[in-house]
């Protein structure tokens, strides 16, 4: 696959489509790591929800 | 199910939870098939090999409005219906939109360079669609600005609807304005002006990008009301009264 004189401007386009997406992921995943880990302390300290039910339970 | 149903976010988390796996799986499945069909697809007669720049340029272009419709929408959730989950989306939806608008504009640029000669000329669609990426970026200033969620919410919800003008502009600016950019050949009346050999790989990264996003949006999501949680609970823990 041949892409030409302008294959450094097609690479380029792909490589930064990638990494933004890897990056937006990667956040978005850190931010639930980050929350989760919040709502365990919030919970080990002894602070509950209204309902009873564990801080950090997502079901 | 309806939308009632996933007013209650415990009820969303639950779902979203079993669902966010498979969307994942199809998103990134997808997203192989239209890499694949992108490398494969044939030289353009005119543009050479910088045509499978099309195939990532235009799905996150496309992106950038619909993520601005799906926030308008969540805005109207906000202000009319008053749903607990409206604000969560709009507020998730934002940094996605953001980078999916940032991706149009940098692509569309190194696109340009080789096939009009420059990186960025300020007419109607180039110009219409770094206002909308700058207007992502004040939505995102204003939620963080704000540190009560339901005033910053109110606040977002209409300044998202009054950005909503925008959508319209950047569609039809190629049609009532003199641009370097051309006029639609997909989304139009009387159908799409691409060959098959170009449309179907376009079709498909669109609905992978379309996938991505909505995975991204769901789990964003989720990570607000986590977050809203732990606010709530740490407001709690302010006003006990120490031992």
């Amino acid at each position: 696959m041949s892409l030409g004189p302008y294959a450094s401007f097609i690479v380029w386009s792909y490589l930064l489509v990638a990494l933004v997406v890897v990056l937006l992921i990667g956040w978005i995943a850190l931010d639930y790591r980050q929350q989760k880990a919040r709502l365990r302390d919030l919970e080990a300290r002894g602070v509950t929800r209204r309902s009873g039910r564990g801080a950090a339970d997502l079901s | 199910m309806t939308l009632i149903d996933l007013a209650n976010p415990t009820r969303f988390l639950s779902l979203t939870a079993k669902i966010l796996p498979w969307l994942a799986a199809a998103t990134a499945i997808l997203l192989a098939v239209g890499l694949y069909q992108s490398a494969m697809a044939p030289d353009d007669y005119q543009q050479g090999a910088t045509v499978k720049i099309m195939f990532i340029h235009v799905p996150n272009a496309w992106l950038s409005m619909f993520v601005w419709g799906v926030m308008s929408l969540s805005a109207l959730g906000t202000l009319v219906w008053r749903h607990p989950l409206a604000d969560v989306s709009a507020k998730a939806a934002a940094p996605i939109g953001a980078a999916f608008t940032f991706l149009a504009l940098v692509t569309g640029s190194l696109w340009g360079r080789p096939m009009w000669g420059t990186y960025w000329e300020w007419d109607a669609r180039l110009t219409s669609v770094l206002i909308l990426f700058l207007m992502y970026l004040g939505l995102i200033a204003l939620w963080r600005a704000v540190e009560d969620p339901s005033r910053a919410a109110r606040a977002a919800a209409v300044l998202t609807l009054v950005g909503a003008i925008n959508i319209p502009i950047i569609k039809f600016s190629v049609d009532w304005w003199n641009t370097l950019h051309q006029p639609a050949s997909v989304l139009r009346m009387g159908g799409s002006t691409l060959d098959k050999a170009f449309l179907i790989p376009l079709l498909v990264m669109a609905v992978a990008f379309s996938l991505l996003f909505v995975t991204l949006h769901l789990a964003a999501m989720r990570n607000e009301i986590l977050r809203r949680r732990v606010r709530a609970l740490q407001m709690q823990q302010a006003s006990q009264p120490r031992a």
